[in-house]
């Protein structure tokens, strides 16, 4: 069963990884296992939950959908990502917190990504752009409501300007 | 003197980790180089003889370091795994093999094990095994089981597990000689937990202090530890079981031990390696454990006013393929169902039966919301053909506030009485029916009508027993540094444990809440503890911090006092200084940590500030007999009896006349779980478990073929709700009737959300259904709008004039 493997260099949180794995090492898998980056999370492996996304380009991407080979020549950003330089919380990270739009976590690193991505679109959501925003992520144990204010309170704190 | 944190909306500390990445979930522990990864052969037959394995293909491949079927395990390894509640009434008791031994009993069921590189080649080699099956026929759902033309175990006649009576009275004697009767068949379907994090499980050896550590995503690190200990015939010392973030666990992960928790530990001392398991979705859905389905049958005798005078209900639990958690969920549906009432004589009895699907084991609400639904549809029925409100049916029915305690005249699941401590039901009804607007309702239903609109309101109620025993413990340790850690040993899943313990530490010692670091979980620091479910650990943790933090405040200033020649009343703590009050004379508590421990090295800035006082009599040994070194408090809590929490929800809907599709208009709770300890936390609990119940309801069903085969076995096909089927809003309002059990006067808080959904949203849709389809009864959830469809169509009774009306005047 050897496989065959490629070398590849992954720019995640803008700091540029050499690792050597075989094609099918899902993007998820070498976040986690490969760079250690274990806050991206997967829920599924089918591309549903949404708990293992990160931003590539600055886009939300299911990175249990998609191979490590074929993350190259794109910046990733993942939760670890998210914390500002001088190690304060992000305005989302920050807005979580405050709004308890968190339980056991384990879902959080997804909404996290995909909510900052949501606002850079979205600086102003309404309360029905903020639910949109997160309409494709699951969490089994908030009961969403207080994630769509996390949303809206995000938006408040990064003052429009995500 | 500082605010008390008993009752603020304090922010969670746990939540720093989490939102930058940094929670420690099992497969995030043992990353990198050098662990080993594990996959097991399930089986794809829900009833099969295995007649052979031929692993052959697997053992030399490259990467793949063991391959294990049930001929290599050996000792206790080789037994079937441990039946953990027994009950006389479970006579034919059954738990599957680590590795199946000859026979499968459901599709998913363990094969065989093997450990590789990596997940990769370790899932190829699983691939590569071959197993020839003899197939046999499959038993699938509970009228399969009951018919027993086949049975599910060669040795189980008619497919029965157990079979348990309780009764209060006689109640079919009551029913016979009622003015009114009626009965009732009630259904509910299977469901699961399905935390986002599935089963985890890491191992490592360390052969030089012949110790086992394993990391496992359990709700009960003791109890996985006393399995691993007595499997791999290891003393309980050489076992530490640490559970560290848990990515939600709903009752599935208190099954205990699993397959994998005993393979792994073995692998990893076999192979001198770390071992990991991580679950994956499709085997979360077919090698875990699933609950809910149950079919009931209702006979009631009741008077004029809906008084109940007799109750007999029967009712058959599909308990899967396996028993291994025992009774401990029909036990709870059969009790549980009497929820705020007293009727005049009551009569359950319960068949749990084998069937070949995954087993059954507890999940949020555990039986509750089975038997809620059963109470209130009967209730509902019972004003229904009295013509009579609801809720007024309901409050004729509640006992009193002043009869607590109330003896139900029943033995619940921990067996001793089922007792309730404390509550005050009209209260709640009167907070529910002026949050839903009950009173209002007709009118706006009628306004509704008028646009074409169909709405309907319901509401249901529950007693919910918190706080099951036997007890739990808790350690707390002031340092030097004057930081103060906390250990108890249920685990934590999301729950808020790390924020509400240190609120009851900051509170009784007088530190700094910042100063308070709570290890929950951890063999190594609390060897006693029994585990998180059944909405026990605010009551049972919560209470034995209480108490040990009491102990380690009763130390610190007899010290003080000592230290500062004052008396132990005239000292206050306050931000962890002591200080005689209306005095500048002071000390720190980390400097009262260094004084408990009669070593005089300087170490840091406390030893050295505690040079100054001199503490002990001069002329007695520096350790007093009855004393011990260290600024530490431990204790154990262990109540009599449950705690009973109780609630009531009510909701509109909205059901659509063409396509039945349903939606929420609005939704209300009013919860009662004694004094709450952070309101917000509490909060949060009941959103999420209004959506699984709401999941529970309209959504979330196991659809199993006729051969046993689940069909939707992935996120994709199990709807498990996003946003955008939970209401915007969840409108709450507490009551609180303090437990007189526990110190704190607290109940649980973690599965209320969920118990009455079903009975609330049959009830709701039943209503707005009724004025168009008379006799239309929900009797099955969940309900989906095809069903609603059909039961529609099975109930054409409407009045034609009606139903055009709703087609022409639809907005
Ligand atoms: S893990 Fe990728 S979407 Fe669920
Ligand atoms: S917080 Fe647990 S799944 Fe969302």
């Amino acid at each position: 069963m050897s496989e065959q493997l490629h070398d590849l260099r992954l720019t995640v949180n803008g700091v540029a990884h050499a690792l050597r794995v075989p094609a099918r090492r899902l993007l998820s898998d070498a976040l986690r296992h490969d760079l250690g980056l274990t806050g991206t999370h997967v829920g599924c492996e089918h591309g549903v939950c949404g708990a293992c996304t990160v931003l590539l380009d600055g886009l939300p991407t299911r990175s249990c959908l998609m191979f490590a080979v074929s993350a190259v020549d794109v910046d990733i950003t993942t939760v670890e990502g998210l914390t500002e330089a001088d190690g304060t919380l992000g305005a989302v990270q920050q807005a979580f917190l405050e709004c308890h739009g968190l339980q056991c976590g384990f879902c959080t690193p997804g909404f996290l990504t995909t909510v900052t991505a949501g606002l850079r679109q979205h600086p102003t959501p309404t309360e029905d752009d903020a639910r949109d925003m997160v309409a494709g992520n699951l969490c089994r144990c908030t009961g969403y409501t207080n994630i769509v204010r996390s949303v809206l309170r995000a938006a408040e704190l990064a003052g429009g300007e995500a | 003197m500082t605010t008390k944190l008993f009752g603020q909306k304090v922010q969670r500390t746990e939540d720093q980790r989490f939102l930058r990445g940094q929670g420690r979930y099992v497969d995030d522990i043992a990353v990198g180089v050098g662990t080993l990864h594990a996959a097991v052969l399930r089986s794809p037959h829900a009833h099969a003889r295995i007649t052979d394995i031929d692993v052959g293909a697997v053992l030399d491949l490259d990467g793949v370091h063991l391959v294990w079927t049930h001929d290599d395990l050996t000792g206790p390894m080789a037994d079937p795994l441990p039946l953990l509640i027994p009950h006389p009434a479970l006579t034919h008791g059954r738990t599957q093999f680590a590795l199946a031994k000859d026979e499968v009993n459901h599709v998913g069921e363990a094969i065989a094990f093997v450990v590789a590189d990596d997940r990769y080649l370790a899932e190829d080699a699983v691939g590569r095994i071959r197993v020839t099956y003899d197939l046999l026929p499959a038993v699938v759902g509970i009228d399969a089981a009951r018919a027993a033309d086949r049975l599910v175990h060669d040795d189980v006649p008619g497919n029965v597990g157990a079979r348990l009576e309780q009764e209060n009275g006689d109640a079919r004697a009551a029913i016979a000689a009622s003015p009114h009767t009626l009965s009732l068949d009630l259904t509910v379907e299977r469901s699961a937990s399905m935390p986002l994090e599935g089963r985890g499980t890491v191992a490592r050896w360390d052969p030089d202090v012949g110790r086992m550590t394993v990391w496992t995503s359990t709700q009960t690190s003791t109890g996985v530890r006393a399995a691993v200990a007595a499997r791999l015939e290891l003393d309980l010392g050489q076992v530490d079981v640490v559970t560290p973030d848990v990515g939600g666990g709903f009752g599935v992960k208190i099954n205990h031990p699993w397959p994998e928790e005993l393979l792994v530990p073995l692998a990893a001392r076999q192979l001198g390696r770390t071992v990991k398991f991580t679950e994956d979705r499709r085997e979360h859905f077919i090698s875990s454990a699933h609950e809910r389905g149950q079919v009931h049958h209702v006979e009631v005798g009741y008077d004029d006013d809906g008084r109940v005078l007799g109750l007999d209900v029967e009712f058959w639990h599909d308990h899967g393929a396996y028993t291994p958690y025992g009774l401990i969920v029909p036990i709870i549906t059969s009790t549980q169902l009497l929820g705020p009432y007293k009727p005049g004589a009551y009569r359950v009895v319960f068949e749990s039966l084998y069937t070949n699907t995954v087993m059954v084991t507890p999940y949020r609400g555990a039986g509750r919301p089975q038997g809620c639904y059963v109470m209130e549809r009967t209730m509902d029925a019972i004003a229904a053909a009295l013509g009579k409100d609801r809720a007024e049916v309901r409050a004729a029915n509640f006992i009193q506030p002043d009869e607590f305690p109330f003896d139900q005249g029943l033995v619940f699941q921990d067996g001793r009485e089922l007792e309730y401590d404390s509550g005050d039901y009209p209260a709640s009804l009167a907070k529910l029916k002026e949050l839903v607007g009950w009173d209002d309702f007709p009118a706006f239903r009628e306004e509704m009508a008028r646009q074409g609109r169909r709405v309907g309101i319901g509401l249901a109620c529950y007693v919910e027993g918190t706080g099951v025993g036997p007890y739990e413990g808790a350690h707390v340790h002031v340092e030097t540094s004057g930081k103060v850690k906390v250990a108890t040993g249920l685990t934590t899943q999301g729950q808020g444990h790390a924020t509400v313990f240190a609120q009851l530490v900051a509170d009784v010692l007088g530190c700094r809440f910042e100063d308070v670091e709570v290890v929950t979980g951890d063999t190594r620091r609390m060897p006693y503890a029994v585990g998180t479910f059944a909405s026990r650990a605010a009551v049972m943790s919560g209470s034995a911090i209480h108490l040990a933090a009491t102990r380690a405040r009763e130390k610190a200033l007899r010290i003080a006092a000592e230290a500062l020649e004052a008396s132990v009343d005239d000292l206050e703590i306050v931000d962890g200084v002591v200080s005689v009050r209306g005095t500048e004379a002071s000390i720190d508590l980390g400097t009262v940590a260094v004084l408990s421990n009669p070593l005089r090295y300087a170490f840091d800035e406390a030893s050295k500030a505690a040079t100054q006082f001199s503490v002990g009599d001069p002329g007695k040994p520096p350790v007093a007999e009855d004393d011990e070194p260290g600024l530490e408090g431990r204790d154990f809590y262990s109540p009599e009896r449950s705690t009973f929490a109780s609630g009531m929800h009510a909701v509109i809907v909205e059901t659509d006349p063409e396509t039945a599709e349903i939606s929420i208009l609005k939704y209300a709770v009013v919860h009662d779980c004694g004094r709450l300890i952070n309101p917000m936390i509490v909060e949060g609990q009941i959103h999420g478990g209004v959506a699984q119940g709401i999941a529970g309801a309209l959504y979330e069903r196991m659809a199993y073929d006729d051969s046993g085969q689940l069909l939707n076995a992935s996120f994709m096909d199990f709807l498990m709700p996003y946003v955008t089927e939970i209401p915007a809003r969840i409108d709450i309002d507490h009551l609180e009737t303090p437990s007189p059990l526990n110190p704190l006067g607290i109940k649980g808080a973690g599965e209320a959300g969920v118990i009455p959904s079903a009975a609330v949203f049959a009830s709701a849709v039943s209503d707005a259904e009724q004025p168009y389809h008379p006799g239309l009864a929900i009797t099955a959830m969940p309900i989906s709008p095809s069903e609603l469809f059909d039961l529609r169509r099975r109930h054409p009774a409407t009045p034609v004039a009606q139903r055009s009306r709703d087609h022409e005047e639809r907005p």
